[in-house]
């Protein structure tokens, strides 16, 4: 719609939100750039260090070097590993969902609960629900003779949160897909049904195609907020064992608050925040696009 | 009765999400005692010791009313500055449009990890530490873009001619804007709202970040759940439980809307 | 197959107490292979809804459909040798064009060489074949309907062709040339077509036969030609021709309609009707405007359609519209209709009566 009248006087509407963003945004952002290119000897003695503590992030060779490196590789890991059992699943449950009556309203809130439950609950549900002692899943895991610690061993502490992961969120990806095929109209369903078309064929023809922007759009999500992690793994794992669930958020956080390492920590997330920066215009660009697509 | 494919995968489905829920329910009623004592699938001596603890113990109640407090402050103000910004994003071109509109979207995704230890350091020199604004008004760092996009959308699916004929009728800015435009856009601020409560709701690390003793959220009373004999897992259950509801409700309430708008909005 | 009957169909939604709640009314008639019908009618009138009966995506609640003589009611869509098109395109997006219209026979498991032969052919019928290779979806929406119809046609077991106002979504500019593209395939397949629609232009010059429907009731079931000259219902009349017919309140002796107080030769001779409303009814078309010789009347206004001048008139207190003799000038507003007698009918209750040769 390229006949909107330009009207600058509109920036009125928008200062609040503009006071708020800077105010939420900005000036935090610029005290972490103000840290990231500092170091400092205690009491408040700053001084310029440039690209110094960014040269320590960017060697593997370094203490925070390799363990941005392997915090890095870890979140890219994690997040394919969801989507690649979030997308699919999610489609699946999406066809599951009744069309009409009143079992529609039950099941979307009954599918929905899990993604308003506060996030270190989900953490404690799991974290509960996997121990070998009063939890049932690790208790039946080992009672079936499958070797499983959460707490001392690297893969079982991976998949339980993987498994977290796909409990809380796939319901997202259910109903976006939902909405998706909501808006089918029947016709297609009677026509392919009068074609002779089997399941899979409906599914592959008419489904599938008629869904492909609703899941870039629940892929882009995900995979943003999956590299964004932080809560559950904390509560679950605490990033162990060792440091074999630590990922970025959790050592940022550990560097921050924890140890109090300013420059480091401001440097790792500019770099952190550069990414996900990088994520969202992805994100940006193909929702406006394929916008104005749609209207063409 | 024929059971298709879809009821069964739905069965299914719903009941590995159900599963952990129903543990943690479980667990709330068992005594520490008998969940120390052994795994039993349901509680065989149902206890409500933990619930009263925590209606009774003020650190605990007050960490619901705590959030409860922040997340309301934060629903009401994000969407209250946000539809004046998103209107203007649908509605007019001007300098700058589509660069704010994509740094808005960004802070959408920005991590709070990286915001924790700044906001730390900002609401500590403006005074608002420990306060329940201080989390209101943090969470609006990744809830008001998020409004602003959803109403953008909504607001975009309203004429315009509606907007004119208005003011050819002699209604004021203001007038037009509370009595007409809003009751047509209902459904998009109801879903705006929603997604502003949950997104505060379940947030947890600039919650705890932000407060130590006056305003501590529900989430940040939770990682306290100690005793002398170590986790308190009946009372943590419990006050897990207890967060569920709110979410709950508000979802049950809003079932309609929510099928509705996913349909009309972005998607 | 040679022809599809309804026997006693009727449907409502939900339980009907009264007649009104029929969303359609009780129907017996059949269908003749090789013709086709034009289903017509405002919103609402129950024409999708006898539609979906009969290909299948409702099941009647009362009724027996036969497909010849087998009961076809509770079948299934896809077992009833029936294509449909709808109101607007359905094609597979991810697709040619021909494998568009090769996907009906693929799942019927027909051997290959066949099913290239079928599709050329009916690729050629609707000037398809230079579009083949195209993906489906880079085409006009004209275009993709033709793909819609041509699923339908390609499988040879078809016997019905039921089309939804197809015509919807279609620029006006391609209306004409799809409308008669439809009209060649229905010669060159002897095909039994049933064409929903509710603009009347589609439905006269594409049926054989119309059935005209109002308030889920079939009002009438005839050729153009009859629904024009000879319109059983006031409805009819109305819905037909443009403008529609003129209705006047009116007394009928014999072979004189007495109306406003001006006695009116009728083309037939009526015995004594019974008690109801009365009315005459006759086609702009057949009340000639004149300027003497015949019923006085006032004129209100010409309409100057190019092709022929309508004039807005009363008579007395009744309003009519009248056509104007091209070589004819007016000057004031007196002025006299000369109303044909074969071409007035007599209504009572709103159907029509049959009189005797006089």
């Amino acid at each position: 719609m390229n006949d909107k009248p330009i009207h600058n006087r509109a920036w009125w509407f928008v200062l609040p939100v503009l006071v708020f963003v800077l105010f939420s945004s900005l000036i935090p952002m610029m005290t972490v750039v103000n840290y990231s290119v500092q170091d400092s000897m205690g009491q408040n003695n700053f001084f310029w260090n440039g690209a110094g503590w960014f040269q320590g992030l960017f060697d593997p060779t370094t203490d925070i070097g390799g363990r941005f490196a392997g915090a890095l590789v870890r979140n890219l890991f994690f997040s394919l590993v969801v989507l690649a059992l979030e997308i699919p699943l999610g489609i699946a449950v999406a066809l599951c969902i009744p069309r009409q009556g009143w079992q529609v309203g039950a099941v979307l809130v009954a599918i929905a609960l899990p993604m308003l439950i506060p996030w270190n609950v989900v953490g404690t549900i799991w974290q509960i629900f996997a121990r070998q002692d009063i939890g049932l899943l690790g208790a039946a895991l080992n009672g079936l003779g499958i070797p499983y610690n959460d707490t001392q061993d690297p893969l079982s502490a991976w998949s339980t949160i993987v498994v977290m992961d796909v409990w809380h969120w796939t319901s997202m990806v259910a109903l976006l897909c939902y909405a998706g095929l909501k808006a089918i109209p029947d016709a297609f369903y009677q026509a392919a049904r009068i074609d002779g078309a089997r399941r899979w064929a409906i599914f592959a023809n008419i489904e599938f195609p008629k869904l492909k922007k609703v899941l870039v759009i629940a892929v882009l999500l995900r995979f943003m907020e999956s590299f964004m992690i932080y809560t559950e793994p904390m509560v679950v794992t605490g990033g162990g064992p060792g440091e074999a669930t630590s990922f970025l958020s959790l050592d940022l956080v550990k560097i921050a608050l924890g140890q109090v390492d300013l420059g480091n920590a401001a440097a790792m997330s500019l770099v952190y925040n550069l990414i996900t920066l990088t994520l969202c215009w992805v994100f940006f660009t193909f929702t406006t696009h394929a916008d104005q697509k749609g209207e063409a | 009765m024929k059971l298709s494919f879809r009821t069964a995968g739905m069965a299914l489905y719903l009941l590995a999400l159900a599963l952990p829920i129903y543990w943690l329910i479980n667990m709330s009623f068992k005594s520490n005692v008998e969940i120390n004592a052994g795994l039993s699938l349901w509680p065989h001596h149902p206890v409500l010791d933990h619930y009263q603890h925590i209606f009774t113990d003020p650190a605990w109640y007050n960490g619901f009313l705590n959030s409860l407090s922040y997340v309301a402050l934060n629903t009401v103000i994000s969407v209250t500055i946000a539809l004046p910004a998103a209107y203007a994003f649908s509605r007019y071109r001007f300098i700058g449009d589509k660069h704010l509109f994509f740094w808005l979207l960004s802070n959408l995704m920005a991590p709070p990890a990286v915001y924790a230890m700044p906001f730390f350091n900002l609401y500590s020199e403006v005074g608002l530490f420990d306060t329940v604004w201080a989390v209101a008004l943090a969470h609006c760092l990744f809830n008001v873009p998020l409004a602003v996009w959803i109403l953008e959308g909504f607001i975009s699916g309203v004429p315009r001619e509606i907007d004119e004929t208005a003011a050819i009728d002699g209604y004021s800015f203001p007038r037009f804007f509370l009595r007409i435009f809003m009751p047509l856009i209902a459904n998009g601020i109801g879903v705006a709202a929603f997604f502003c409560f949950m997104f505060s709701w379940v947030e947890q690390l600039l919650a705890t970040t932000l407060t130590t003793v006056d305003a501590k959220p529900i989430v940040a009373v939770m990682t306290r759940a100690y005793s002398a004999a170590g986790m308190d897992w009946g009372l943590l259950a419990a006050a897990g439980v207890l967060t569920m509801i709110p979410g709950a409700i508000v979802i049950w309430f809003v079932r309609n809307h929510i099928a509705k708008g996913f349909a009309l909005g972005r998607v | 197959m040679a022809r599809i009957t309804l026997d006693g169909i009727a449907h409502a939604y939900g339980r009907p107490r009264t007649e009104q709640d029929y969303a359609l009314k009780k129907l017996d008639h059949v269908w003749e292979q090789g013709m086709a019908y034009a289903l017509l009618g405002p919103s609402g009138c129950g024409k999708t809804t006898l539609l979906n009966i009969i290909s299948g995506l409702v099941t009647p609640s009362e009724g027996r459909l036969l497909f010849d003589e087998r009961d076809v009611t509770r079948l299934p869509t896809e077992q009833r040798n029936i294509a449909q098109v709808f109101q607007f395109p359905v094609i597979y997006d991810t697709m040619t064009v021909a494998e568009n219209l090769a996907f009906p026979l693929r799942n019927r498991r027909v051997p290959k060489p066949q099913i290239e032969a079928r599709v050329a052919e009916i690729a050629a019928m609707l000037d398809l074949t230079a579009d083949l290779d195209r993906r489906a979806r880079n085409l006009t929406a004209d275009a993709k309907q033709k793909i819609s119809l041509g699923r339908g046609l390609v499988r040879s077991d078809v016997s019905a062709v039921l089309f939804d106002e197809p015509l919807t979504v279609i620029d006006p500019a391609l209306k004409w040339e799809l409308r008669s593209k439809l009209k060649a395939v229905h010669r060159a397949l002897d095909l039994l077509m049933i064409y929903v629609t509710h603009d009347q232009v589609e439905a006269l010059t594409f049926a054989d036969r119309v059935v005209v429907m109002n308030d889920g009731r079939a009002v009438q079931i005839g050729s153009p030609a009859d629904l024009f000259e000879r319109p059983e219902h006031t409805f009819v009349g109305y819905f037909i021709g443009s403008p529609g017919m003129n209705f006047m309140p009116a007394e009928v002796h014999g072979t004189t309609a007495l109306v406003e107080g001006h006695r009116l030769p009728l083309g037939q001779a009526y015995p004594p009707l019974p008690a109801g409303r009365i009315q005459v009814g006759i086609r702009p078309d057949f009340a000639m405007l004149s300027r003497d010789g015949g019923v006085p009347v006032q004129v209100r206004r010409i309409d100057d359609l190019g092709r022929r001048r309508l004039a807005h008139v009363t008579l007395g207190s009744r309003p009519l519209i009248a056509t104007v003799p091209p070589d004819m000038t007016l000057d004031g507003s007196e002025a006299a209709v000369t109303l044909s007698p074969a071409h007035m009918h007599v209504y009572v209750d709103d159907v029509r009566v049959e009189g005797r040769a006089p």
